[in-house]
């Protein structure tokens, strides 16, 4: 920052304060001198590099005259490093009244003038050293998580329910991979929909975070309301499993289609007993004709920013309310049951906003708050469980997390795939597609040269035919001789979505 | 009953003194305490130990330069302002000249401003020199010394030899007039013309406050390995590169501006000091001089300082272990410097950031108003107490004196 802006009116280059001092010296000494650097300059050009400084060092040290009529210049590229120090010119000066003594630096170490610049050879990185450092950064996190992060973490319980379908791979795997990555002891409670399946368990597996897999002997319904009750139902069953083994920790709900941030779980340590954080409602649709409409729409109107769910604070930092979702701009987009390629719209108060002590659900514990309603209590006679805070006589009592509520820090979303869609058990393609039928118009060389442009055009689409194809044939080869239970079929989707760009 | 209660007394002194201990034990576990080649000197406290008498010079050395250009408060060259400041309303002042150790006299020689803000050295040693003259006809306490007990602070780019180009600094020297006095530069090179045997190097002014409003959280991690933010070439007065900072930092530029690990450029981000936060090695190469305002900002925000700069002395070289704190690389080594880095035991960059994160190394960088303990105030005038007692051949008799008043190039001579 101190030499930003160096464009000092004094400082001229190097070389202009020094044709004074030359004009100083006799004539025909001078005239040699240029004779030489005139000779210097051919050779120069003939070899390609300057050397006429190197050379001058050399043999005649004392003298240096530096002109700057080289037209190839270049930056100084060294290989090895021999510092060209060039001493300070002024001792040739001879109308000064003898000069003082040639100070130290010049014959120091370190001397003034033009150096070279180093480069060595190859200048990449070395993949051995960046892991280094990427070592060395993570060992650096490490100890400053210890020194500034929080003091006594306690371990965090996850409670997610699920369900075997199409999106659940994906969904899990997003979920699983941050769970990973959290630093606190996990527990991680899994409530399957209809009974503890294969393919579940398989994804699972894949992470090494201690599992709890809880079977729940119903099937999920198909309508959204019907399922976000029924996720409550599982939510609590999950809950109940706790209270009996008295697990220890911070209860999270991280539904798997949830996307959660890693401060998430820095925040939650705080809680006391129960927290609210603020979530953000990604609510999208799922069919791309639909989101083109909706950019239309968003684009001609003012878009509001992102529906966020949480605690309301006044000004000194106490809860006074809660931002709920607000459903009335989607009222008419709505989906209403699972995998119907619209919108899916939240509860006026998700779960996922929520954490709580585990201590909260035991039978007994010390300083459990007495506004804390017991669990055995809840849910029983059919009573309607919609958000964590009927666990509690008193809303009021719930801390808010996350800068009350200022900072989000996960955000809510349903994305689920089409309700006629398939997918291949465990996600394996097993025995693989066979290539059927070879497209029309392949880049072989006897075809005849397209236009570039309608190539690319043609190509595209020949990918979604080829591929459509594909599925067409393998399907029918399929149903002739199938046994299975499950269909291995490519999802049907791709197919469709050809079949509507071509229309 | 007397002996109940005292040993009732003694076990709870013992827990008392247990309880600190273990503290302290926790303290060290996060900071270290720091202690240079002086010994365990940073907290001193100077009040006591010296004696300073400031000259009231007339207002055209000082008052009348800064109401001229205020905007010498702000740039790296303010210490000399603020120490005249700290000075005026510190208890180390006396009124009293008899009693005083060290004779201050405060002119504001870097305070003469170009439009873009860059100090012009022409006229330095000529109001230098006019203010010698005047303490020294006025006070008899110049000529009994020849100056030896009075400190000057000339925080230019090569200190007392005013000038901001390196030949031209050296063919000057320092000034002759200066040549018994201590003098308080931010410069400090080894065996150079311009650093003289007893100077106390000091930090350049960086802005507390400005600094202060940039933190962030300390959980923050530090994710970015080598950071550094400034010219490689100097365009404007060196377009070949090879002069600017002796070609080091157009060295770093071309062997690691494709390195992922390093994030270098000539950028002016607004999130400057944040970023110094969240990396973990801050460069600090030398430019035209060798001494930058990085190595402050590198201190205070904890990222560790990789000086490049051969022969440098480091603020405060006596108190502070710099070889300790920062990694010193030297220009040659350049190429290799993602190798020195990466190689690096883990257990010494974590010592490093420990003893970064001692508060008092960072207080003893900064030039806080007003005036804190152990900051860099204080750390001067420690500097200046750790040279008393003056030794008996400051006190000079006539037939010893040896200042040559016309000495030092013509134009200085003229009157200012």
């Amino acid at each position: 920052m101190k030499q930003t802006a160096r464009q000092h009116p004094n400082r001229r280059p190097y070389s202009a304060a020094v044709p004074g001092e030359a004009a100083a010296l006799r004539p025909p000494s001078f005239l040699f001198w240029s004779a030489v650097h005139g000779l210097c300059c051919l050779v120069s050009a003939a070899l390609g590099f300057r050397f006429s400084r190197l050379l001058f060092l050399l043999l005649f040290s004392p003298a240096s005259h530096h002109h700057h009529h080289h037209n190839h210049h270049h930056v100084h590229l060294l290989h090895q490093p021999p510092t060209a120090v060039i001493p300070a010119p002024p001792l040739l000066r001879p109308d000064l009244p003898p000069p003082p003594p040639p100070p130290p630096a010049v014959a120091g170490r370190v001397g003034v003038g033009r150096h070279g610049i180093r480069v060595r050879p190859w200048p990449r990185p070395n993949p051995a050293e960046v892991a280094r450092a990427h070592k060395i950064l993570a060992r650096l996190r490490q100890e400053q998580r210890l020194r500034y992060g929080v003091k006594d973490p306690r371990p965090v319980i996850v409670v997610t329910p699920t369900y075997a379908r199409t999106f659940q791979a994906l969904h899990l795997t997003g979920l699983l991979h941050s769970l990973m990555l959290v630093p606190y002891p996990l527990t991680w409670l899994v409530v399957e929909a209809g009974g503890v399946s294969n393919e579940t368990a398989a994804l699972l597996a894949r992470s090494s975070l201690p599992v709890v897999h809880l079977p729940f002997h119903e099937d999920m319904p198909v309508l959204w309301n019907d399922r976000h009750r029924f996720e409550a139902r599982m939510r609590l069953r999950a809950l109940r499993v706790i209270r009996e083994r008295r697990l220890d920790g911070i209860v999270v709900f991280a539904d798997d289609s949830n996307v959660h941030t890693m401060e998430l779980f820095d925040e939650i340590q705080k809680v006391q007993w129960m927290g609210a954080l603020s979530v953000g409602i990604l609510a999208h649709s799922v069919a791309p004709d639909a989101t083109a409409k909706r950019q239309q729409r968003a684009s001609e109107k003012e878009t509001s920013p992102l529906p966020i769910q949480g605690p309301a604070c006044n000004s000194s930092g106490q809860l006074i309310g809660w931002h709920t979702f607000n459903s009335l701009p989607y009222a008419k987009k709505a989906a209403t049951f699972v995998g119907d390629g619209v919108t899916v719209l939240p509860t006026k108060l998700e779960w996922a906003g929520f954490v709580l002590n585990s201590r909260f659900l035991w039978k007994e514990a010390e300083g459990k708050p007495n506004w804390a309603r017991d669990l055995d209590e809840v849910g029983i006679s059919g009573e309607e469980i919609e958000s964590p805070l009927d666990l509690l006589k008193d809303a009021s009592s719930v801390e808010p997390l996350g800068n009350c509520g200022k900072k989000v820090l996960l955000w809510w979303l349903r994305a689920e795939a089409r309700y006629d869609s398939k997918f291949p058990t465990r996600w394996v393609i097993d025995p693989p597609l066979e290539i059927a039928v070879p497209a029309k118009r392949t880049p072989w060389p006897d075809a005849p040269p397209d236009l570039p442009y309608q190539r690319i055009a043609n190509e595209g689409g020949n990918v979604e035919k080829h591929v459509s194809k594909k599925i067409r044939s393998s399907r029918s080869k399929r149903s002739s001789h199938n046994k299975k239970k499950h269909e291995t079929h490519v999802d049907t989707q791709v197919s469709d979505m050809s079949n509507a760009q071509e229309k | 009953m007397g002996s109940g209660t005292w040993i009732l007394a003694l076990l709870v002194l013992q827990s008392v003194f247990g309880g600190i201990y273990g503290l302290e034990q926790e303290v060290n576990h996060r900071t270290e305490r720091i202690s240079g080649s002086a010994g365990d000197v940073l907290e001193d406290d100077p009040v006591g130990r010296l004696k300073v008498f400031v000259y009231e010079l007339p207002s055209k050395y000082n008052k009348k330069i800064l109401h001229k250009d205020p905007r010498c408060l702000n740039h790296m060259f303010a210490a000399e302002i603020y120490m005249h400041r700290f000075l005026l309303s510190s208890p180390v002042r006396t009124l009293n000249p008899e009693e005083a150790d060290w004779f201050y006299a405060p002119v504001y020689t870097t305070c003469e401003l170009t439009p873009n803000g860059l100090p012009l050295p022409f006229k330095s040693p000529r109001m230098m020199r006019s203010a010698i003259e005047l303490i020294s006809t006025n006070w008899p306490y110049w000529n009994r010394t020849e100056g030896a007990d009075h400190f000057f602070v000339v925080p230019h780019d090569f200190g007392a030899c005013f000038h901001y180009q390196e030949e031209k600094a050296i063919e000057r020297g320092i000034l002759h007039l200066l040549k018994r006095a201590t003098l308080v530069q931010t410069f400090g090179q080894r065996n150079h013309v311009c650093l003289k045997d007893g100077s106390i190097t000091i930090p350049p002014y960086a802005p507390p406050q400005k600094m202060q409003t940039h933190l962030i959280p300390p959980d923050t991690p530090r994710s970015i390995f080598v950071y550094f933010r400034g010219l490689f070439y100097d365009v404007g007065n060196d377009p070949e590169g090879g002069y600017y900072a002796r070609g080091a930092r157009a060295s770093v530029w071309e062997n690691f501006k494709n390195n992922p690990l390093f994030d270098i450029s000539t950028d002016h981000p607004t999130t400057y000091y944040e970023d110094m936060q969240r990396a973990v090695f801050c460069l600090c190469p030398l430019g035209w001089a060798p001494w930058s305002p990085r190595l402050v900002e590198a201190v205070v925000f904890g990222c560790i300082p990789v000086v490049i700069a051969d022969d440098i002395v480091l603020p405060f070289a006596d108190a502070i272990p710099w070889e300790e704190i920062g990694v010193f690389v030297a220009e040659e080594d350049v190429p290799q410097l993602d190798t020195i880095l990466t190689s690096i035991p883990i257990e010494v960059i974590l010592r490093k950031q420990r003893l970064l994160a001692n508060p008092s190394m960072k207080q003893a960088m900064l030039f806080p108003q007003p005036a804190q303990p152990g900051d860099a105030f204080h750390q001067i005038l420690n500097g200046l107490a750790r040279k008393l007692p003056h030794d008996d051949g400051v006190y000079l008799k006539p037939s010893q004196k040896t200042l040559n008043w016309t000495a030092g190039p013509v134009g200085d001579l003229k009157p200012w």
